[in-house]
């Protein structure tokens, strides 16, 4: 996956999980929950859908590098190179 | 005159059936004969027959509560709001500390399990698929939860579990808070979403107590010779009670008052039904509300189109209103089927307007009526007009021997 790709599917999954929210003035380098009411439910949430559509293991220690986009990216690009 | 801070009132009513999702909607339906029962498909099973609610979740919901709650905590707000807001309380300034919520339930939690153990099945049974939803989901008190959370009430919540007798449960609930003085205000019914998870109607087929018939509309035949089981419906009735006084300070409507009840246990089978236990709860809800049986106008019942469950209920009915010219019989299940928990307090909503019209809804589907099931003043075929209906007497039991009844008088 792209970086691009890695947000788009991240997205994907925050509109599942919280489809009151308007997506698209999403910005990249700020904290996703200071833009959007996604409580800690809800990112248990995103990480078991990366768990069910990319088979990607988000530890408990690792919960914070999905705080904003750049992050997930940065994060998840290693775990996504292949999907 | 009883003390008016110990007589409580039904101030407004809220509701979704099969057939109606609002108190006019509904009673229309039932004058009119019209049924909510329609093919539903199911998982496992394919198509069977159901009572299926049409209300809009989202007008008092965001998308992400009702992906986040359940269909039992969504048709409960919706019953809730639509009870207060019909009400005209003045909520937004109500001290929602003394407000309760009381819901009668037959069952919670086999939808949202049934439903992770079937997400669990594509993902080769691995439980670090199970989801984190599923415990606030499947808690007992979650529809009741659910309506606190929505609502911002801080007052007691919880429900109460009394298999088909609970609508009922939940109103004597609320009604028994109220003289204590708890809360000032109690939301209390019933809800059911039990026709989301495939297990209810499985259940019923493998006990031979699952109604079919070619057309959906007259599957759910109470009374009728050919009657052969139960439709199970989702639904919901949530009613604000308050004690009269409270009532008549702020010049509420007032729809009833509660005068008696009873609720009592078969101590005799798991389901089939004990007519002697239930003429005691009839005749004790009667004593409690200081009338004997020829008072009563309207006994709205129970009966769900079981073969034997019809006729002990009618051995009671009989035994209990023998003699009494002027009482009359209907049966609401007829034409929305069994909404489980949320039926009681359906049944008993659908008979309210009786007070102000004088007209006697029916019972639908009883092309020949089962000589076992004969009752005098039997309302069969289309609704019958009286002089006056001052009593209403709603009667509800269940599964593992319990029986509901409450009594309701115009004011």
């Amino acid at each position: 996956m792209t970086n691009d790709q890695i947000k788009h599917a991240v997205l994907q999954i925050i509109a599942v999980i919280a489809p009151d929210e308007d997506l698209s003035h999403v910005k990249s380098d700020v904290a996703l929950r200071d833009q959007l009411e996604l409580d800690s439910m809800d990112f248990l949430d995103i990480v078991m859908e990366l768990r069910k559509r990319y088979g990607v293991e988000v530890p408990e220690g690792d919960y914070g590098q999905l705080a904003s986009l750049d992050s997930c990216v940065i994060y998840l690009a290693p775990k996504l190179k292949d999907k | 005159m009883m003390d008016k801070h110990r007589r409580i009132v039904i101030t407004g009513i809220g509701l979704t059936a099969p057939n109606g999702n609002t108190l006019d909607a509904f009673r229309a339906s039932l004058l009119k004969g019209v049924s909510g029962v329609v093919p539903f498909e199911t998982r496992y099973m394919g198509k069977v027959l159901a009572g299926v609610c049409t209300y809009d979740p989202l007008k008092y919901q965001m998308k992400k509560e009702v992906r986040r709650g359940t269909r039992a905590g969504s048709i409960a707000i919706y019953c809730s709001r639509e009870a207060m807001a019909d009400s005209k309380l003045d909520f937004v300034s109500f001290d929602k500390s003394r407000v309760g919520v009381y819901l009668g339930i037959t069952e919670h939690g086999n939808v949202e399990t049934e439903n992770e153990i079937y997400n669990i099945s594509q993902f080769n049974y691995d439980t670090k698929f199970w989801s984190h939803h599923h415990n606030p989901r499947t808690v007992a008190n979650s529809s009741a939860g659910e309506v606190t959370l929505n609502m911002g009430i801080t007052g007691p919540h919880y429900t109460i579990g009394a298999a088909c007798a609970a609508g009922n449960a939940g109103v004597i609930q609320g009604a028994q808070m109220l003289l204590l003085d708890e809360v000032d205000i109690a939301l209390a019914g019933g809800v059911s979403e039990s026709i989301h998870t495939f297990g209810i109607f499985a259940s019923f087929a493998s006990q031979g107590a699952l109604a079919s018939h070619p057309d959906p509309a007259k599957a759910s035949r109470p009374f009728d010779r050919d009657r052969n089981g139960i439709v199970c419906s989702e639904g919901g009735c949530v009613y604000v009670l308050e004690r009269l006084d409270h009532a008549e300070a702020r010049g509420a409507q007032i729809y009833g008052e509660i005068i008696g009840y009873h609720i009592n246990s078969d101590a005799t089978d798991f389901v089939l039904p004990n007519a002697e236990r239930h003429i005691e709860c009839m005749r004790t809800a009667l004593k409690k509300a200081g009338l004997g049986p020829q008072d009563i106008d309207v006994v709205s019942t129970h009966a769900t189109a079981t073969p034997l469950g019809d006729i002990q209920e009618c051995i009671a009915l009989r035994t209990v209103f023998a003699d009494c010219l002027n009482t009359h019989f209907n049966n609401t299940k007829s034409f929305i089927g069994h909404a489980m928990g949320a039926a009681g307090a359906l049944e008993l909503a659908g008979n309210l307007p009786s007070f102000d019209d004088g007209l006697i809804h029916h019972t639908i589907n009883v092309d020949h009526l089962d000589p076992d099931c004969a009752l005098d003043n039997l309302v069969l075929h289309e609704p019958r007009r009286v002089r006056h209906v001052t009593y209403v007497l709603n009667n509800s039991s269940g599964m593992l021997g319990i029986n509901s009844v409450v009594v309701v008088k115009r004011v």
